[in-house]
């Protein structure tokens, strides 16, 4: 789960890290204000979940509260990549000698945190990291030990950082390890932070991304979550535990497991046909669970027919056919229908569904080749 | 034979008592593993299954008094990290953890401790591992899996089930098969499990089942061009996947543009491994592979 930048910032600033003085706005005049209290100069910042703010205009520099109001009107206005401005961090500008990266992230391969650094920061990170890995440093955090100030001092020599900068960049790094640890990220990283002109580290930007199975643990970040990045039937699907992404496809897809989910989506695509979504129903699905899952995926007007899929194991194949029994009584859906059912409990729920004129598959092949059939309209 | 469990094992359920807990230990019970002994913190002294199994209060209780030398955890995720550390410090050196949604901090905490204490763990997130004719310590349905000499080894759970009851209608029977989970941060990897089946005489060859994310099948590419002799056939689910949620920058960069479908098919035909086009191609190439050597 992703959270904005004044919300990363806010969490910055109880870590110790600075961040440059400012406030958020939801209305042009507070932006106003603000920047009268700023002096009268400031940058604002439109806040959305997408990368490329500022190629889009949703960066502007003010250069009085007249133009803060004026460029507030407008960057409020806005939508970025789809995605609608509700709020402007107005925040002091900022005189910078030179832009650095800092972030901290999970390493698969090392089942360790890894604190990474560029002496190159900004918006073209991902192109240093590519063209001239050799400017980017990285060091593993033992996850029981936590950062040692000696790691971060080394990452701050890696980057040539003047050694007047190197307590306040240890002191910075400390922080974002904290930011890390205690809010269950699974990616925090100041981009970028900068040297200003007269010689202070601050984070510029800021971006963290928490961990969706620690939220239970943070009930003040599940509040932070932004519902206008994801698609409704995305919202509703994990409403009930359901885990949907919607593809553009028009075979709609409900398979038990992600592995077999992603699976069966290839099965379609070596027939010929396009998956509209992916849809796990999870293990040991009730019929409730089942029957919200198939009304998400009939809400997608683009389906032509739909493939289940199910393995029962945990899940029992006669709970799902009782799930498909109740949703179909409900929607009445107008599109074809292949089911297959393999394992606990499959002929009892192929019996269920027997009066309900669906297809039914033995293998993933036969189900596959069956609803692009179907979705072609034959 | 068999990797990591076999009529030798001595199994604890911890969480016995729970809705899974309880019914897994059943089927596990029904498959004739050994199950020992059970542990429920405050049920300690109660017994399960018509009085088969004893439930303990804690993990060292019930290894010292049956001799559990294995754990399958079926604990929800927020105690699940717990029990982990719990089995590793009670000198168990097999944990198989089922539950899912474990957080990510936590799982990097647990792995870096077990693998101080040299306990392998398979999993979490994961159907766990099934020795046919011999023991299962999961929840891979024992009557979709016959006995024989298919090594399988696999991130997911419900496409495991697929691949094994391709197998067996196919006629092939499987020495073990290992599901090491779906998460990010987890227990034994690919390599880890191709190196036990490697040195394993009843195992001929294996079957890896991969997904897309991360770069652990293209790390088991590398590697099983430099150490497997045995012949390694691989299926990679989500060739049709979207690009999945990056991580901001830093995932970029940790990951190199690894991890899609295209990349990790490439990998393993550059390592010599052949790739089964879909699930149920599976066991034809796995036949044609031995038919070949």
């Amino acid at each position: 789960m992703k959270i904005h930048e004044y919300q990363c910032k806010q969490i910055f600033s109880r870590c110790r890290i600075p961040i440059p003085r400012g406030q958020v706005a939801v209305t042009a005049s507070e932006a106003k204000h603000i920047t009268e209290e700023l002096g009268g100069r400031a940058v604002i910042k439109a806040q959305v979940l997408v990368g490329g703010r500022g190629r889009a205009g949703g960066i502007r520099l003010a250069k009085s509260p007249e133009e803060s109001e004026e460029l507030a009107t407008n960057i409020l206005a806005m939508d970025i990549k789809g995605l609608p401005v509700h709020k402007v961090l107005v925040e002091e500008a900022v005189n910078i000698e030179k832009e650095i990266y800092l972030g901290i992230t999970n390493d698969r391969r090392a089942k360790m945190p890894v604190m990474i650094v560029s002496s190159e920061g900004g918006a073209n990170i991902e192109e240093i990291a590519s063209q001239s890995p050799e400017k980017i440093f990285k060091v593993l955090v033992h996850p029981l030990l936590g950062l040692r100030d000696y790691q971060a001092r080394d990452l701050a020599a890696d980057i040539d950082l003047p050694r007047i900068l190197w307590r306040s960049f240890i002191e910075i790094a400390r922080g974002l390890w904290e930011t890390y640890v205690e809010n269950d990220a699974t990616l925090a990283e100041i981009n970028p932070l900068v040297i200003s002109n007269d010689q202070h580290l601050l984070a510029l930007d800021g971006k963290m991304e928490i961990d969706e199975n620690a939220l239970f643990r943070h009930s003040n970040l599940a509040d932070l979550r932004d519902l206008d990045v994801e698609d409704p039937a995305e919202v509703e699907a994990r409403k009930y535990g359901l885990s949907y992404v919607k593809l553009d496809g028009n075979i709609g897809c409900m398979v038990n497991g992600a592995g077999l989910a992603m699976a069966t989506m290839d099965m379609i695509k070596l027939h010929g046909g396009t998956p509209a979504n992916f849809l796990d129903v999870g293990g040991g699905a009730s019929a409730e669970k089942v029957a919200a899952a198939f009304r998400i995926i009939l809400s997608d007007l683009n389906i032509r027919a739909v493939l289940i899929n199910i393995f029962g194991g945990i899940t029992r194949c006669d709970e799902v056919a009782r799930g498909i029994l109740s949703a179909i009584a409900d929607v009445q859906p107008s599109v074809p229908m292949v089911v297959r059912f393999v394992g606990t409990n499959a002929a009892q729920g192929l019996q269920m569904i027997a009066e309900a004129r669906m297809e039914t598959a033995e293998t993933l092949g036969e189900a596959a080749r069956k609803s692009v059939a179907l979705a072609a309209g034959g | 034979m068999s990797i990591l469990i076999d009529r030798k094992t001595r199994l604890l359920v911890q969480g016995i008592s729970g809705n899974e807990g309880i019914y897994h230990t059943q089927q596990m019970v029904a498959y004739s593993t050994n199950v020992v002994a059970g542990v429920t913190p405050r049920k300690g002294g109660e017994w399960v299954l018509d009085g088969k199994i004893p439930v303990f209060d804690s993990v060292k209780l019930a290894a010292e008094a049956t001799g559990a030398n294995a754990s399958v955890i079926f604990v929800p995720a927020r105690f699940a990290p717990d029990a982990m550390f719990e089995a590793a410090d009670a000198e168990l050196p097999l944990v198989i953890c089922i539950t899912e949604g474990i957080p990510a901090q936590d799982m990097m905490r647990v792995q870096t401790y077990l693998g101080i204490k040299g306990v392998r763990l398979v999993g979490p997130n994961c159907p766990g591992i099934l020795s046919p004719g011999k023991a299962k310590a999961g929840i891979i349905p024992g009557d979709i899996v016959g006995r024989g000499n298919v090594g399988v080894v696999s991130r997911s759970g419900t496409l495991t089930y697929e691949v094994l009851y391709a197998l067996k209608r196919a006629g092939l029977g499987v020495s073990t098969c290992v599901g090491i989970g779906g998460d990010a941060i987890h227990g034994m990897n690919f390599m880890d499990v191709l190196s036990l089946f490697e040195a394993d005489p009843h195992t001929d060859r294996m079957v890896l089942i991969g997904e897309i994310g991360g770069c652990e099948e293209e790390d088991a590419a590398e590697f099983i061009a430099r150490e497997i002799t045995k012949p390694v056939v691989a299926f990679v689910a989500g060739q049709t996947a979207p690009p999945g949620k990056r991580m901001g920058h830093a995932g970029a960069i940790i990951e190199q543009g690894q991890g899609t479908a295209r990349e990790k098919i490439r990998a393993f035909l550059a390592a010599g491994v052949r790739v089964a086009n879909h699930v149920e191609e599976i066991p034809e190439v796995l036949t044609a592979v031995v038919e070949k050597e």
